[in-house]
């Protein structure tokens, strides 16, 4: 047993599974929602053997075709990689349970969501272990492309509207990112990532592509002020589309430029302040804009914005001690992604019980659904950074990371954001716990849906006491 | 100037005009031409980038075109499927912000 969880090629298998299952669940749309849910555990499975494949024997290459770089594409999985795909794999198996009740109602929807979900997992896989930036960009459309088809799956007008505004920002992002490659094979004659780092030399010819390629990542992730096609894209959708949107897709793109920048090390402070900067405004516009709105998932969309913004604050932290401000920047996003993940099944399920997901509507909800409530309130505990959760450890990396170097400015930012995410948590704790007048429906939501809710709600909390291992395996890829 | 310049610089040319009309054409499908108009220009850029400083041509970038334009097509096709159902259901081919800019556009039918 220990010695074929060892010896198997498990790189290839966590993009082959889904892939095959994809393919399957779309050419048999009556078996589709079988099909679909024993391929997500089993892509799950396969990323929990991979990242103890290299928990226990370090990275791994895998050259595909057998060809190898230069010539063939190479997947690398090292300590990042594992932690990426086993975050996908967390809150893809708590998404996937959820969407088996919530799609019930509406088989048409449920032969639409699982190949298409499939694909997604297989394009996030293949993306968290390429090492190759043309193999990035293929991996970045597959995803784009599918993660837009999922929003347009809802229908509505709005959804249809927040996917073709999604389409847009997507294709131009991609586009970027086109150029730069194109500049950057001009220059230094290869795609592998391994090969760029020995060859890049800085100077223009590095500058440009790399300034095309960063800008079509802020695109895709939706930095401030390129964030406004995501809330209604992400406050549209179906409720496990926009949990795996918020959780996983715009995780993928803030991976690829993490590598572009491990990879580069761009010397340029100038461009570490601006994306750090933007972060900081991020945090607060977004925080603002959640406090306003007055529908529940508009208000974690938006929530999203602002958290997305701490991530950046680890590039103008990182000069002094790059292991603590990447590594909480890199926590940051795994809890993130666990916290907003669930916030996201909760306000599903809410909507689903009463009809409507209106914030002063929600009518002591904490009486008709104590788990769902419960799960929301532990993802708020975990985004708004208390401890001991997931997010409190990312939040204090980075704000230990600020403190030594003495540069307050950000430390503020840090724990101004905190109190922001904290006062809209509890604004919408406190209608959970209240009586409302607002007319509402009543169904019945099966407990499975909460249940998984509230799984991924104490995952992001059981973060905090998992950290010290988890960041070990981050050692040797961190600058 | 060699060829592969001229390429380089028709390719970058291309893909500022496809982006120029991204952002400021309101019709749907002419946002779209926009976006094959702008991987048309990167394309262009590919070809160019493998055609100078290189003994022969570099098959590479050829072989990274022909995988661009499968990724465009497909996505081309999504998006003409969303741009349909956006006009069913709202009568019009526009974005929601772009309506005040263009009263007097025709409904798609």
């Amino acid at each position: 047993m220990q010695t074929f969880i060892v010896d198997t090629p498990w790189t290839i298998w966590v993009v082959a599974v889904p892939l095959i299952g994809a393919l399957l669940a779309f050419l048999w749309p009556r078996r589709a929602v079988a099909t679909g849910f024993a391929f997500g555990l089993a892509t799950a499975a396969v990323s929990l053997a991979l990242l103890w494949q290299v928990a226990a024997s370090g990275p791994r290459i895998y050259a595909m075709g057998g060809w190898g770089a230069p010539i063939g594409v190479d997947l690398h999985t090292d300590g990042l990689s594992a932690i990426m795909l086993t975050m996908a794999a967390v809150v893809g198996t708590a998404v996937s349970v959820y969407a088996r009740p919530y799609l019930a109602a509406t088989p048409d929807k449920a032969r639409g969501f699982w190949p298409l979900w499939l694909f997604l997992w297989a394009a996030l896989n293949a993306l968290f272990q390429t090492n190759d930036i043309f193999n990035l960009y293929v991996t970045l459309e597959l995803l784009g492309l599918s993660a837009v088809a999922l929003v347009a799956l809802a229908g509505s007008g709005p959804a249809l509207l927040g996917a073709m505004r999604y389409l847009l920002v997507s294709l131009c992002g991609s586009m970027a990112f086109l150029v730069g490659i194109a500049l950057l094979y001009r220059a230094y004659g290869t795609l592998d990532l391994t090969l760029l780092a020995a060859r890049a030399d800085g100077g223009l010819q590095l500058g440009i592509p790399l300034g095309a390629m960063v800008a079509g990542m802020l695109l895709k992730t939706g930095l401030f002020p390129f964030h406004v096609w995501l809330p209604p894209a992400h406050g549209s959708a179906r409720a496990p589309v926009s949990a795996l949107l918020s959780a996983l897709v715009v995780k993928a793109s803030f991976y690829v430029l993490l590598r572009l920048w491990f990879t580069f090390q761009p010397a340029d402070e100038g461009l570490a302040l601006l994306l750090g900067g933007l972060g900081a405004v991020a945090v607060f516009w977004g925080s603002f804009q959640a406090l306003r709105q007055r529908r529940l998932k508009l208000l974690v969309a938006y929530s999203t914005a602002a958290q997305l913004g701490y991530l950046f604050l680890a590039f103008p932290l990182a000069a002094s001690d790059p292991a603590l401000a990447w590594g909480g920047s890199i926590y940051l996003a795994v809890s993130h992604a666990c916290a907003k993940g669930a916030m996201f099944l909760a306000a599903g399920s809410i909507m689903t019980e009463q009809g409507h997901d209106d914030i002063d509507g929600l009518d002591r909800v904490v009486d008709r659904m104590p788990l769902t409530t419960a799960a929301f309130a532990l993802a708020g505990i975990s985004l708004a950074g208390l401890p001991p959760t997931g997010g409190f450890v990312g939040k204090w990396m980075l704000l230990q990371a600020a403190l030594e170097q003495g540069l307050w400015h950000w430390a503020l930012v840090i724990v101004g954001g905190g109190l922001l995410t904290a006062a809209y948590v509890f604004r919408v704790l406190g209608y959970a716990f209240t009586e409302s007048s607002h007319a509402r429906e009543e169904h019945a939501v099966p407990r499975t849906m909460e249940w998984a809710a509230l799984a991924l709600a104490l995952a992001a909390v059981s973060l905090g006491f998992i950290a010290p291992w988890a960041l070990s395996l981050l050692e040797g890829v961190l600058p | 100037m060699d060829n592969g310049l001229l390429f380089a610089a028709g390719g970058l040319g291309v893909f500022l005009i496809g982006a120029w009309a991204v952002v400021l054409r309101a019709h749907l499908i002419r946002k779209i031409l926009a976006l094959n108009l702008m991987s048309s220009g990167a394309f262009l850029l590919l070809v160019g980038a493998g055609a100078i400083g290189h003994a022969g041509v570099d098959p590479v970038p050829q072989a990274m075109v022909i995988t661009g334009i499968v990724v465009s097509i497909s996505a081309t096709a999504l998006g003409l499927a969303i741009v349909l159902r956006i006009a069913k259901t709202t009568g019009r081919a526009l974005l929601p912000e772009d309506r005040e800019r263009t009263p007097t556009d025709r409904p798609l039918r």
